[in-house]
């Protein structure tokens, strides 16, 4: 092996010549403090090199080490409850080797290699194996941590393990066909550019349950689908992202704080270990991957993080897990692309963005996916990616946005003024949309009531009247609109105030079930129908219904513990009776004044 | 120490050298021409025999002929130490209050080390800085970065010099220091400032890092960054609670697109370099705290909105990296209300970790919301009647209106020089919701309702 010599350096880009064999995003040790770096262009013997850490104090003519493989992350078990950088280096263990700030130049791997895993197996001797088999498991807390055939290895168990390994010892020996026999171990590498192979993709039709009622309800995100959650700063990204994490029913979450703030990585890395997941009764951590490269940790590790964040999710995904997978920002990311590419001299496109940059995007979107995971046996694993965007100055048209939009399905509209008025989730629920509605209707009629979806369209109807008649007021004032159009005002502001809004403080409010959530719909829009009826037929007066004691109990209704639903079932017969006290007691004083 | 001639050419702030040897990536430089004419720069890009330097230094009566170039083999750095509290210097970290140099010293590279958020530790003290619209409803803790946007003409510095007469820690017998930054501020802002300093006696816990409008602007590039190395060393190494003050943020920012624009860089909007995210990154994420350090730096950068637009590039990437903003009012500043603090969109991230019992009060949150709400309210109020007419008012509409009013004035408009206590900011919350009928105060717990109402 050869060395190379560095050439230039400027910033976190080092040009190099010398070294043999240059392909194009194999790893290279930069300078004498071994400096990890990835080749990003070759030119005749020149090459370019990305670093992942600061480059200061480097001087011309130090080597450059080329380590002839492409930037890979450490897979197997210990990675749950863990929180790597963008390169996958575990900051815990980077804490406890070099002290309270990152040092340049460490070794520090991802996994730890000395620590002992049970080993279950699951192939038995004389199995034939193909890649994407079970060969057994290891358990990681009560996560069942599969360990799977890795890629190129097929043919027949020879031997396996039972018993207590490192993640780097032997756990089988495989006979392949060429008779040569191969040993396993729990550790792999997976370049993080390449995606995980599998066998297919399918469509993602049932819903991810978030808990949060304008996402479950009005914008749906499916099991493998994509989302992008975009607004100023302020209006509440992280937090919905956060809430997200904390209350989504997928086996594993990736969350990958990519250029953020680190006093936030810090709150989660702090937070999730106290909140329990509502499915496993388990601490949220136990199932959680964090990747943090805070805003101020080096821009080509920046890039890199997303990547390593998906491979993760990637590697789960094929043991048959729902992984999501968090990226708040994606707008970072971008930005370091655009550094990069504008020390490389590229030719600019929009906003001094690479022309490159949608393309890059829709790859790291098209990752996701509800896929069928190789091996013999049928097993379905996904990856629903949800990405924050953070627009310059909050205006969606820049290109990030646009070309996020054009990429994922689901669109969570952020909107600074519902954020002002303190609506929180602050999403907007006239811009969102979600494609994957029509498929989740589906699942809706189905699992949890065929109403489902009637209810929905009626309350994103009068949402959308209520703009209108709102205009209508602060043209004429409340006294120009008719009874029943008050009765849809005041049902609208039901359906903001006491459905879609939503407190991710309040221990009732913060996750709301399927079951919950259709019943406090069904609530407020029976409760709608027969107040147009009352109003309708039995011309009673629309002040009766309003000073009633039923929007009293509507409100309530989000506080009402998912133990209890009862309770709502309860609201929505008594809401019934009053209303027609109200049309009885108004017949009676007619029959009274009629006399 | 190596010493090189060639300078090629002189481009704004930049240097492009010829025939160097064996220097590194940002190291620092000296350009000698004369004993008395020393300047300080830094390497900004090798290749080959060459190098571009950018000048930290005015470029005025620079002779490429006869200046030498000296790579001093180390990064910009600071000579840091405990007599540095009480103390002025430049921009470039050199004495200049004609007091006696340092005796003892070490040096810090100024640009810091990156914290592992693993080790950090959450912020969540209460910080009292003495001002309700602060204290009360966005309150300030001890190791966040909160930023105050404001416009040309409002009184951003009176409001900075306050926060750093009265800032304190509670209950918390550990030192307290002010490190302050200026950048591009003019003489007379200086004068303000240090008068202020010396005559309220603030100057005995400060450090000054002071860089005038005709400074040379690029100085303002190393400025905050001096700053923050005293600031480090003063929390980390001596054990205090610092609060760093930085103004003005959008003259760094200036001088950030100076820089770029002279390196011909592909400009992001309005001609801002497109890495100015993560180069302001690296000067607000070092405030924070450290587990098991008592030390913590507190930041406070100022920046003035152009056009008082919050889109424009500097305070948008400034909000995203901050953990909130304290946003000045123009129209509360016309009413000569002090300081003009708009409380509406003003927004502390960190203010529900460092608030209630044992921080500051039990009922400290509920309040918080209860006054934020019915401001918000008594603002609408107040537009509508705009609109309709007084007449249009209900009789609660009145005490609305009336209680927003009285909120501005007795709440937000206390003056430069009083210093209120939590227990005063949060009584005088009280006695002004007390204008309000007890059933509307459906924030607050009914607890605290019996308690305090």
């Amino acid at each position: 092996m050869q060395d190379g010599q560095i050439i230039k350096v400027s910033g976190p880009l080092v040009v190099a010549n010398g070294i043999k064999n240059a392909r194009l995003f194999d790893t290279v040790l930069v300078s004498d403090l071994e400096l990890l770096g990835e080749i990003i262009e070759v030119n005749d013997d020149k090459v370019s090199i990305q670093v992942y850490e600061e480059t200061s104090g480097i001087k011309l003519g130090e080597k450059v080490v080329s380590q002839h493989r492409p930037l890979s992350v450490e897979l197997g078990p210990g990675l749950l409850s863990s929180m790597l950088d963008g390169i996958g280096r575990d900051l815990k263990e980077f804490a406890a080797q070099e002290g309270y700030y990152l040092t340049r130049g460490s070794k520090i791997t991802t996994l730890n290699d000395k620590r002992k895993w049970y080993f279950h197996p699951i192939a038995t001797i004389g199995q034939r194996v193909i890649p994407g088999d079970y060969l057994g498991y290891v358990m990681e807390n009560k996560f069942k941590h599969y360990i799977l055939v890795p890629e190129g290895v097929a043919g027949v168990v020879n031997w396996i393990a039972d018993g207590e390994y490192t993640i780097i010892e032997r756990i089988a020996t495989v006979l392949k066909d060429d008779e040569q026999e191969q040993g396993v171990v729990m550790r792999q590498y997976w370049p993080i550019r390449k995606q995980r192979p599998y066998k297919g993709k399918g469509l993602p039709e049932v819903p991810l349950v978030t808990g949060q009622r304008v996402i479950d309800t009005f914008f749906p995100v499916a099991k493998g689908g994509t989302a992008c959650i975009p607004g100023p700063f302020g209006s509440g990204k992280t937090v919905v992202q956060h809430q997200l994490a904390k209350w989504s029913n997928s086996d594993v979450v990736v969350y990958i704080g990519c250029g953020e703030r680190g006093n936030e990585m810090t709150d989660v890395l702090y937070e999730f270990p106290e909140l329990i997941d509502p499915k496993t009764k388990e601490p949220l951590m136990n199932k959680t991957v964090l990747i943090a490269n805070t805003s101020n940790m080096p821009v080509a590790a920046r890039e890199a993080s997303i990547y390593t964040g998906i491979t993760i999710a990637e590697y789960f995904r094929d043991m048959g897990y729902d992984v999501s997978l968090m990226a708040d920002s994606t707008s970072r990311w971008a930005e370091a692309l655009r550094e990069m590419s504008g020390r490389l001299q590229e030719m600019p496109g929009d906003e001094g963005y690479p022309a490159y940059l949608a393309s890059r995007l829709a790859q790291v979107y098209e990752r996701a996916g509800i896929v069928k995971c190789l091996g013999e046996k049928t097993r379905e694993g996904s990856v629903t990616m949800i990405g924050a965007v953070s627009p310059a100055g909050g205006d969606l048209s820049e290109p990030v946005t646009q070309a996020t939009l054009r990429v994922a399905k689901v669109f969570w509209a952020l909107d600074s003024s519902l954020a002002y008025a303190r609506h929180f989730p602050a999403i907007d629920w006239l811009e969102s949309y979600s494609l994957y509605q029509e498929r989740v209707d589906h699942y809706m009629r189905r699992q949890v009531n065929r109403n489902f979806p009637k209810y929905r369209k009626r309350a994103m109807a009068l949402l959308k009247e209520e703009q209108q008649l709102q205009e209508v007021v602060q043209l004429i004032g409340k006294d120009g609109l008719s009874d029943f159009e008050v009765l849809k005002l005041e049902i609208a502001r039901m359906l903001r105030e006491d459905f879609l809004q939503q407190n991710a403080f309040v221990e009732e409010d913060m996750f709301t079930s399927h079951t919950k959530q259709m019943l406090m719909l069904t609530c407020i829009m029976e409760f709608f129908a027969e107040a147009r009826d009352a109003l309708m037929h039995e011309h009673v007066y629309i002040a009766d219904i309003l000073n009633g004691e039923s929007i009293q109990k509507i409100g309530q209704m989000k506080y009402i513990d998912e133990t209890h639903l009862d309770k709502i079932r309860q609201i929505i017969k008594e809401n019934e009776e009053e209303l027609s006290q109200i049309a009885e007691s108004l017949k009676e004083d007619q029959i009274i004044e009629g006399i | 120490m190596k010493e090189f001639k060639n300078i090629q050419k002189i481009a704004g702030p930049l240097l492009i050298v010829e025939g160097v040897s064996d220097i590194a990536y940002d190291e620092e430089v000296e350009i000698y021409q004369s004993e008395n004419d020393v300047r300080v720069g830094k390497v900004l890009e090798i290749e080959g025999d060459y190098a571009v330097i950018q000048l930290y230094d005015s470029n005025i009566g620079l002779n490429p002929d006869e200046a030498k170039l000296r790579f001093r083999g180390r990064p910009v750095s600071l000579n840091v130490s405990r007599e540095m509290v009480g103390r002025i210097f430049d921009g470039q970290g050199r004495l200049i209050d004609n007091g006696p140099d340092l005796l003892t010293y070490e040096r810090r590279d100024i640009n810091g080390s990156v914290m592992n958020p693993v080790l950090r530790q959450y912020p969540n003290q209460f910080i009292q800085t003495g001002i309700s619209a602060i204290d009360g409803v966005n309150t300030l803790v001890v190791g966040q970065k909160l930023p105050i946007f404001s416009g040309s003409g409002l009184p951003h510095n009176e409001l900075a010099a306050q926060i750093a007469r009265q800032a304190q820690v509670l209950e918390d017998d550990i030192n307290f220091a002010v490190v302050f930054c200026a950048m591009g501020i003019s003489f007379e802002e200086s004068r303000f400032f240090i008068d202020e300093f010396t005559r309220t006696g603030a100057i005995e816990r400060s450090v000054l890092f002071m860089n005038l409008a005709d400074d040379p602007a690029i100085e303002r590039l190393s400025a905050p960054r001096m700053a923050l190395a005293a600031a480090e060393y003063l929390a980390f190494d001596l054990d205090m609670h610092v609060l760093v003050i930085m103004t003005d943020m959008s003259n760094y920012c200036e001088a950030l697109r100076e820089v770029s624009a002279s390196r011909k860089e592909v400009p992001s909007r309005r001609g801002y370099p497109g890495y100015m995210y993560t180069d302001l990154a690296s000067i607000y994420e070092r405030a924070g705290r450290l587990q098991n350090k008592v030390g913590s730096i507190t930041m406070m950068p100022i920046l003035s909105m152009p056009e008082d637009d919050k889109t424009h590039p500097i305070p948008d990437l400034t909000g995203y990296i901050t953990e909130g903003q304290i946003i000045l009012s123009r129209d509360l500043s016309k009413l000569e209300y002090r300081p003009p603090i708009d409380v509406l969109p003003s927004l502390s991230r960190l203010k529900d970790k460092g608030i209630g019992k044992d921080k500051t009060r039990e009922d400290h949150a509920d309040v918080m919301n209860q006054l934020f709400a019915s401001y918000a309210k008594g603002k609408e109020t107040i537009e509508l009647a705009s609109i309709l007419g007084d007449s249009a008012l209900t009789e609660l509409d009145h005490q609305y209106a009336a209680f927003s009013r009285a909120f501005e004035r007795e709440y937000i408009d206390q003056g430069f020089y009083e210093n209120r206590t939590i227990e005063e900011t949060l009584n005088l919350g009280w006695k002004l919701l007390r204008m309000l009928p007890k059933n509307q105060l459906k924030r607050i717990r009914s607890t605290y309702l019996e308690q305090y109402y």
